[in-house]
């Protein structure tokens, strides 16, 4: 009887097609997730408009013929004064103030926007998490103080700090950098401290060590791969959050400095124009909002990609078992506030 | 006894991160050369003979750390200089901008949390249910709203219309209570709305996913076995549990609402903090902005003991000490 098992097994493992069962690794069942994201595939494809938006942005210009800082004041602007309205003499979306053209301006303000948000993000992941992973393993003093300075980095008012350095020195394009890197990494390191306390605890991390694996090998190639679903998620989130910030400097003034279009600067210069140009506020407010609400429903889809409560709670919603069980396994699901990215409040 | 000591404790850390504020706000502004610095004091169109000045009285000459002894002195005396621009001391501008910025934060702060701790209180009693879908896309929207978009926006879409129509209630600009409550609402209606919606969603967001977690704890199973009506259940064992990182997210924001302020005030030509800040860099006031940056350091340390003691309300585990 045990031969003719063994038999079987034999034949089975033979004749099962090569390619059926495949280990799928933690990355492929999120991206397989995602994909049946209907809201992540839209975002996704807004983000990927933006940025061909943003690197064609000079073609889009020599398109319509007119620059960025190129002001029109003929065709441009009205006998008054006052900025075209859209589709007047060629301006698709109208003008501004001085008759500049507003599409390709707002096109434009996507460069700068997309530049400072994703750059300013990885430097500050890249520094969140080397700090994070720093104070939670090593612990003890260095702990103490590390997290000491997270938590006032935290807690510092931003635009606060931006207004002293913009008296100081004049508004620039690498202050705005600095200033808005100096105030994201504080809470990815947060949370990866909070990650690394947990895992360093872990067997793995133990054998590692018993192997001769030294504190940065722990570190770096042991713990971070288990960090970085937890860090791709708060990166998602925060180059919305990192576009605001400078989308609000330049709107008060003390971020990107004129003539180069931003959309924050062009919202200020829009503030006196309210009764006779809703064009010069509503098209640029359209694409910040856009471009942050994409990223924001991109790293909300990721959070819940990643997530393997998610698949369980769609099932379990699907199949509407008894009430009471239902409502624990969102509860669980829902609950899980740690990655609620960072908080608006940075703004 | 315990609070006594909490608060002497908490108040002599605060005086220290004034103190370091306070430095750094020196060194940043003092430590340059004589010539920008008295420039900067004395404003943009200062003649050469002002700037000499302005280095006599002012001892910009001295020693470093005989400078920043007086610096530090004057502070502590409440003395923080002259707006160059109106001659006026900084001390009275600030006194006067205080009414128009506490009127800003009072209202938006009440408002923000009463919008955000509701709303997220029923989303998390009905999760799934329409009200919570709904929640859910507007928490969504607002925090990918920057304050000063949504303020616009507002602007474009009421008051400009309302006021086309004939209908003045509401109004930018600032109305002081001592003309009375109604226009003073008037005036502040619209900064309070914008003010808070970011923050409502952010606070919805937090307050939703912590009930949710708090309800599934054992305890409140226990609550409910007790046979105690589900209203109480949620507010008196799920809510007050559920509203400590809430309370401890409140005072991180704490700077954030600053600037918010600022920003809102910027919005709605509100001449507060704020606004006379912003005001200053165009200008170039600097004394003006020393006086803001302190100012705000010290409603952040503020704010902070408030929050902490209200944490220690809150949550039983946490002693005060």
């Amino acid at each position: 009887m045990s031969v003719t098992e063994l038999e079987f097994q034999a034949h089975a493992v033979e004749s099962a097609p090569a390619e059926a069962i495949e280990g799928r690794s933690q990355w492929q069942l999120t991206w397989r997730r995602l994909l049946h994201d209907r809201m992540a595939i839209a975002s996704m494809i807004v983000i990927a408009l933006m940025v061909l938006i943003a690197i064609f942005a000079p073609v889009i210009a020599s398109i319509v013929g007119h620059g960025p800082e190129q002001a029109f004041p003929n065709t441009g602007t009205t006998v008054s004064g006052t900025p075209v309205g859209p589709g007047t003499n060629g301006f698709v979306l109208g003008t501004d103030y001085i008759g500049r053209d507003l599409l390709v301006r707002v096109v434009y303000g996507a460069r700068i926007s997309l530049f400072v948000g994703i750059l300013t993000t990885a430097i500050a992941t890249v520094a969140g998490v080397s700090i994070g992973l720093i104070a939670g393993y090593f612990g003890g003093f260095v702990d103490t103080v590390l997290a000491r300075f997270i938590d006032s980095a935290l807690a510092f008012p931003f635009i606060v700090l931006a207004l002293a350095l913009a008296a100081v020195f004049s508004p620039s394009l690498t202050i705005v950098i600095g200033v808005i890197t100096f105030f994201s990494w504080a809470g990815i390191s947060r949370i990866v401290r909070g990650q690394t306390l947990s895992l360093k605890e872990k067997e793995y991390i133990e054998a590692a060590r018993s192997l001769g694996a030294g504190p940065w090998r722990i570190m770096f190639i042991d713990i971070l791969p288990n960090l970085m679903g937890p860090v791709l998620v708060l990166a998602t989130l925060y180059i919305p959050t990192a576009v605001i910030f400078e989308a609000t400097l330049s709107f008060l003034g003390i971020g990107i400095p004129e003539p180069t279009p931003s959309w924050g600067s062009i919202l200020a210069e829009a503030q006196t124009y309210y009764q006779i140009a809703w064009w010069y506020v509503v098209f640029p407010a359209l694409a910040l909002l856009i471009t942050t609400l994409a990223f924001n429903l991109l790293g909300d889809g990721i959070r819940d990609a990643m997530d393997p409560r998610t698949e369980r709670i769609f099932a379990a919603a699907r199949a509407r078992k008894g009430r009471r069980k239902k409502k624990q396994g969102q509860a669980a699901a829902d609950g899980s506030a740690e990655l609620a990215g960072p908080s608006a409040g940075t703004r | 006894m315990g609070i006594v000591r909490f608060l002497i404790r908490r108040i002599f850390t605060g005086l220290i991160v004034l103190w370091i504020v306070a430095t750094g706000t020196f060194l940043l502004f003092f430590t340059r050369p004589v010539e920008v610095v008295a420039r900067q004091l004395a404003g943009r169109s200062a003649t050469p003979q002002t700037i000499e000045t302005v280095i006599r009285n002012l001892g910009l000459n001295d020693p470093i750390h005989t400078q920043y002894l007086r610096f530090l002195n004057q502070i502590v005396h409440g003395n923080l200089g002259f707006s160059y621009y109106s001659q006026v001391p900084v001390k009275t501008i600030l006194a006067q901008d205080l009414p128009i910025t506490a009127s800003v934060v009072i209202g938006g702060l009440v408002l923000w949390l009463a919008v955000g701790l509701t709303v997220g209180v029923i989303s998390a009693t009905k999760a799934r249910s329409t009200f919570d879908r709904v929640s859910t896309v507007g928490v969504l929207a607002g925090i990918s709203m920057p304050t000063f978009v949504l303020g616009e926006l507002l602007i474009l879409a009421v008051f400009v219309p309302l006021n086309q129509h004939g209908f003045h209630w509401i109004q930018t600009g600032y109305s002081g209570l001592s003309k009375g409550f109604i226009p003073w609402v008037g005036h502040m209606i619209l900064p309070w709305i914008t003010l808070a919606t970011v923050q409502a969603a952010v606070y919805t967001r937090l307050s939703r996913g912590s009930l949710l977690d708090t309800m599934g704890e054992d305890y409140i199973r226990t609550a409910r076995a007790k046979g105690l009506t589900e209203r109480r259940v949620i507010m008196r064992h799920g809510l007050r549990a559920a509203l400590t990182p809430v309370v401890s997210q409140l005072g991180i924001d704490v700077g954030a609402l600053l600037g918010g302020v600022i920003v809102v005030e910027q919005v709605f030509s509100l001449p507060g903090l704020g606004y006379d800040s912003v005001n200053a860099i165009a200008t170039g006031n600097l004394p003006v902005i020393i006086g803001f940056v302190i100012v705000a350091a010290a409603f952040v340390v503020v704010a902070n003991i408030i929050v902490d003691l209200a944490y220690a309300g809150l949550d039983p585990r946490v002693r005060i000490s």
